[in-house]
């Protein structure tokens, strides 16, 4: 099968390849880009161990040909660490709360609380539990994870009010 | 004399050390992506391989063509039965002493059987390659009930078997047999079944489940022509075991192979067995010459990967008028599919299922467990239990229910009267074991009392009341569980799996400059073992766990142990890693005195020093202990500050739980809520009580799962039809319910540091405590027992049933 072209914007930098038009985004991600953060625990659209954003949504990135996410801005898990390579927030939060076991869902979790709280900096628990329940976890039960992106929220939310 | 002006509090606080909820060292990986799993490693020049599964769950396999296959472009290779049959790998030994097909053999057993394996350039073209392969079947009957199984003119399964009446675990009486293993005293039992004053009797299904941890099964297998040595990276909870028997049945030297276990997404028992796709890729490796792939998709692993339970118990358990347990008895149907696949150490066919008679003091029992083929997927692992103690726990909580309404006595107070009392202990089961120590009846008053059970009792009396005034549709269901664990399998006496003695070990070397690396020979699949077993050593030799490397999971490096599942790193790994520290401790005692110029016994250890007794200000760090070590010559003490420990347990430890969880339930369209759940463990000593309170949390929301509506369901002619994420129940954040921990602290007494172990007591006892809620809400309408899962359709079956519709 031929090759298309596939360029889109990866947490801030271009990145270019070629892929099949059959091919998932998750599948170019991982083998062609060599971004492994994002995981499959399915294919089949219901685990989000995939979760991307894309353009500002989180995406399943399994259920995306990867052709489809050209000229796109996705951000990954390995783009929300700070610059100095210090945790960022969120992944601080999940690491205080105990937020992951295995870690094999984190990327997609994490990558999903930043998209979720951007929608809804002040969230309720009922708003985090309902709004991270794209993402499967095997391990931990939840209860620390929605603890973990509460967390996060007060904090992102101090550190926005102390910068106005 | 030193001026140390820090604290003793303060320095120990500083070790961080056990009983410290530490945060995870893993966790820096994990939560920006680095971390490293099997799928994760690519390898240059690396293939890809994938399975043609069976359609049928019952064929005669007539032929298979690749012809096809092989054009496409990128496959490489197409492998079969006939072409692993020289090599004599088409079958593989399983970790029952049963066999396996690796690929299809002229036959296949169950829906999803791996029938042949395409080796290509990438994922997309071995699916291409999949697709192009043609297999002729011819169908042949079905059996999916293992009770049908065993009629005597049932369909022959296992034609490979045909003519033998001796399988691996004794006499088989019939061709869809497997084994036959009973414990305790039958005659006696009898005996007190016959006279007692109540019986009561009841059939319980434990249905089939799966572990499905969020990564599925996989591996890299690399076979270097040049140095002739064999790597495989794969999902292996037990990578030495695996590199044992691989060597074994492959005739590659132990030395030339290497196994790794990188980050594992989670365990749960799905990846301690051995599979065809490891097989496959290590034989396609070998032919190739390069690097070959395989990860399971999410439905080869809910079709084909070791599922769990399908056990079908029967009870008869006795008791006097006012409740006194006088004797028990349960027959079992064991339900194992094609293949008799379950990881159970070798003296234990049935697992450890005869801890059946729990958290009580039952003189007399009897146990016998029938194996049975079936066309189903091959399996029957300990999934996050140890060794059917969850069919154990589940059985007994609920045979304790049936006998309440029996006897129209209160449950919580059947099970007080019963409990096996604290001053019992060592208390000697009626099936066989030494428990090592508990106090039932603490634990139960306590989360008695923290619920507010007489005030529950009232409330739903109330409620029940309203619903049969009419003002209601909503009743209450209040679920009790105690449950007693038997984990950290186990004494090499007892325990082994294929021969391999499950003892477990861990070496530990000291740098000059006072940091650590220890290596152990268990896993971690999401536990934290870096971080916990960090600790174990921490206090132990007062180095910072901070200071500490972990590392797991390399045969090149590890020393030997038997991995990491039935709860037995804490019990086994974790006291091979405190008596490897407390050798180094030693003669770090040694090199104490000799620097300060005293005699070996007048130096105490004190935290993070050795310190002259009756002169604390007269001391030397375990840091200069360390580099003093190396680096300063001491008469008669040889260089070096290392040590290595095979640690092999004189009993298992027995850690148990309190459960209680209180349950609305809608008449009228079987849905439920959870109100609240409450779990008290006692594992013994904390190590990392955040962690515990992690694999609390996520042991419940399995059992949740399984109860409330997760199950690996077939039709009568074996379809597969719960083979996706959509049929098969994994709860969001959205219905995992809330939970609450709460503890109680009993040592084992054999253990060096006290600790029991406690991933699995989650699952073992939250499954009967939803289950039993959901029984208690309808118990006044005169229901006794229901087969879980309880998913919405069921219990409106139920209430229906009852006549609750009106
Ligand atoms: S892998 Fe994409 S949702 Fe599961
Ligand atoms: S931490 Fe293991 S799946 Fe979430």
């Amino acid at each position: 099968m031929d090759k298309i072209p596939v360029t889109f914007t990866l947490n801030g930098e271009t990145v270019e390849g070629l892929a099949e038009p059959r091919m998932l985004l998750i599948h170019f991600l991982r083998e062609t880009l060599g971004v492994t953060g994002p995981h499959i625990g399915c294919e089949t659209s219901h685990c989000g161990a995939c979760t991307v954003d894309m353009d500002g949504r989180s995406v399943k990135s399994c259920t995306l040909f990867a052709v489809q996410a050209s000229g796109s801005e996705i951000v990954t898990v390995e783009g929300l660490a700070n610059p100095d390579g210090t945790l960022g927030v969120i992944q601080e939060m999940f690491r205080e709360h105990h937020g992951l076991q295995c870690g094999f869902c984190t990327p997609g979790m994490i990558t999903r609380a930043w998209r979720l709280l951007q929608e809804t900096p002040n969230p309720s628990e009922e708003q985090v539990r309902f709004g991270m329940a794209g993402n499967l976890c095997r391990c931990t039960g939840y209860q620390n994870i929605v603890k973990a992106v509460l967390a996060s929220a007060a904090e992102l939310n101090a550190a926005k009010e102390a910068a106005e | 004399m030193k001026d140390d002006a820090t604290a003793p509090a303060d320095r120990s606080a500083g070790l961080k050390g056990l009983g410290c909820s530490r945060k995870r060292v893993e966790d820096v990986r994990f939560t920006q992506g680095r971390g490293n799993y099997v799928d994760d490693i690519k390898l240059k020049g690396m293939l890809s391989g994938d399975f043609v599964r069976s359609p049928y769950a019952h064929a005669r396999v007539v032929s298979v063509d690749k012809d096809a296959a092989l054009a496409v472009p990128g496959v490489l290779a197409v492998l079969t039965a006939q072409d692993l049959e020289p090599l004599g790998l088409h079958w593989m030994p399983t970790l029952a002493g049963d066999r396996q097909m690796v690929l299809a053999d002229g036959k296949v057993l169950f829906q999803g059987q791996e029938v042949a394996f395409v080796v290509a350039t990438d994922r997309y073209a071995a699916a291409d390659g999949v697709a192009a392969v043609e297999v002729e079947y011819e169908e042949l009957p079905v059996v999916t009930d293992p009770f049908r199984a065993l009629d005597p003119d049932a369909p022959v399964l296992r034609e490979d078997l045909e003519g033998k009446t001796e399988g691996a675990h004794g006499a088989r009486r019939h061709h869809n047999h497997i084994f036959t293993w009973e414990a305790g005293d039958r005659e006696a039992t009898e005996a007190v079944l016959g006279e007692a004053e109540v019986v009561a009797e009841e059939m319980i299904h434990y249905h089939r489940t799966h572990p499905m941890p969020l990564e599925t099964c996989g591996c890299v297998a690399s076979m270097d022509k040049v140095t002739g040595k064999l790597t495989v990276w794969g999902t292996f909870q037990a990578p030495h075991a695996v590199r044992t028997v691989a060597s074994l049945i492959s005739g590659i030297a132990e030395h030339n192979i290497r196994i790794v276990s990188p980050d594992i997404g989670g365990g749960f028992g799905n990846k301690v067995g051995v599979y065809p796709g490891y097989v496959c890729s290590i034989v396609a490796s070998i032919v190739t010459g390069r690097p070959v792939k395989w990860v399971e998709s999410r439905m080869d692993n809910l079709m084909s990967t070791a599922f769990a339970r399908d056990y079908w118990m029967k009870g008869r358990i006795a008791a006097t008028k006012d409740g006194k347990i006088t004797g028990l008895r349960c027959h079992v149907t064991a339900d194992h599919g094609g293949f008799d696949a379950c990881a159970d150490p070798t003296k234990f066919p049935a697992g450890f299922m005869n801890i059946c008679t729990g958290s009580y003091d039952i003189p007399v029992a009897y146990l016998e467990v029938d194996g049975v083929y079936t066309n189903k997927a091959p399996g029957g692992v300990a999934y996050r239990c140890s060794f059917r103690v969850t069919e154990a726990a589940y059985f007994i909580e609920r045979m304790i229910e049936v006998l309440a309404i029996k006897l129209g006595m209160d449950a919580a107070e059947l099970r007080r009267i019963n409990f096996i009392r604290a001053d019992q202990f060592p208390y000697q089961s009626a099936l066989g074991w030494e428990y090592d120590s508990g106090d039932y009846h603490r634990a139960w008053d306590k989360a008695l009392e923290a619920v507010g059970y007489d005030a529950l009792r009232a409330e739903q009396a109330q409620r029940l009341e309203d619903f049969r005034a009419g003002k209601t549709r909503k009743l209450i269901g209040i679920g009790l569980t105690h449950f007693t664990e038997i984990v950290g399998a186990g004494p090499v006496k007892n325990c082994d799996i294929l021969g391999l003695g499950m003892f477990d070990s861990c070496e530990i070397r000291i740098h000059p400059t006072g940091s650590a690396i220890a290596r152990l020979g268990t896993i971690s699949q999401g536990q934290g073992h870096a971080t916990t077993f960090a600790q174990i050593i921490a206090s132990e030799i007062g180095i910072p766990a901070d200071d500490i490397t972990l590392e797991e999971g390399d045969t090149d490096t590890a020393p030997y142990g038997l991995g990491t599942y039935g709860s037995r790193s804490t019990p086994v790994a974790g006291a091979a890693t405190a008596m490897a520290a407390r050798k180094i401790r030693a003669k770090a005692q040694m090199i104490a005195a000799y620097l300060l110029e005293v005699h070996d016994d007048d130096v105490e250890f004190d935290i993070d020093r050795f310190a002259v007794k009756g002169a604390p200000e007269r001391f030397k760090t375990m840091k200069e202990i360390a580099f003093a070590a190396y680096n300063q010559a001491i008469p008669g003490i040889e260089p070096g500050l290392e040590a290595v420990s095979y640690y092999d347990p004189p009993n298992m430890t027995y850690p148990f739980g309190a459960y209680i969880c209180v349950m609305e339930i809608d008449v009228d369209t079987g849905d439920h809520d959870i109100r609240s759940f409450y779990a008290l463990d006692d594992c013994g000593t904390r190590i990392n009580p955040m962690i515990i309170e992690g694999q609390v949390h996520g042991g419940a929301t399995e059992g949740y799962a399984i109860a409330m509506g997760q199950e690996i369901a077939y039709d009568a002619m074996g379809n597969h039809k719960t083979a996706t994420l959509m049929d098969f129940f994994v709860p969001t954040s959205w219905e995992t319910p809330h939970y609450t921990t709460d503890f109680t602290v009993t040592p084992s007494p054999h253990h060096p540091i006290g600790a029991k172990g406690v991933g699995e007591s989650p699952n073992v006892g939250s499954v009967p405590c939803f289950s039993n809620a959901v029984h208690d809400a309808f118990r006044p309408f005169g229901l006794v027992h229901s087969h879980m899962p309880h998913d919405q359709w069921r219990v409106w079956k139920i209430a229906h049933d009852l006549g609750l519709h009106g």
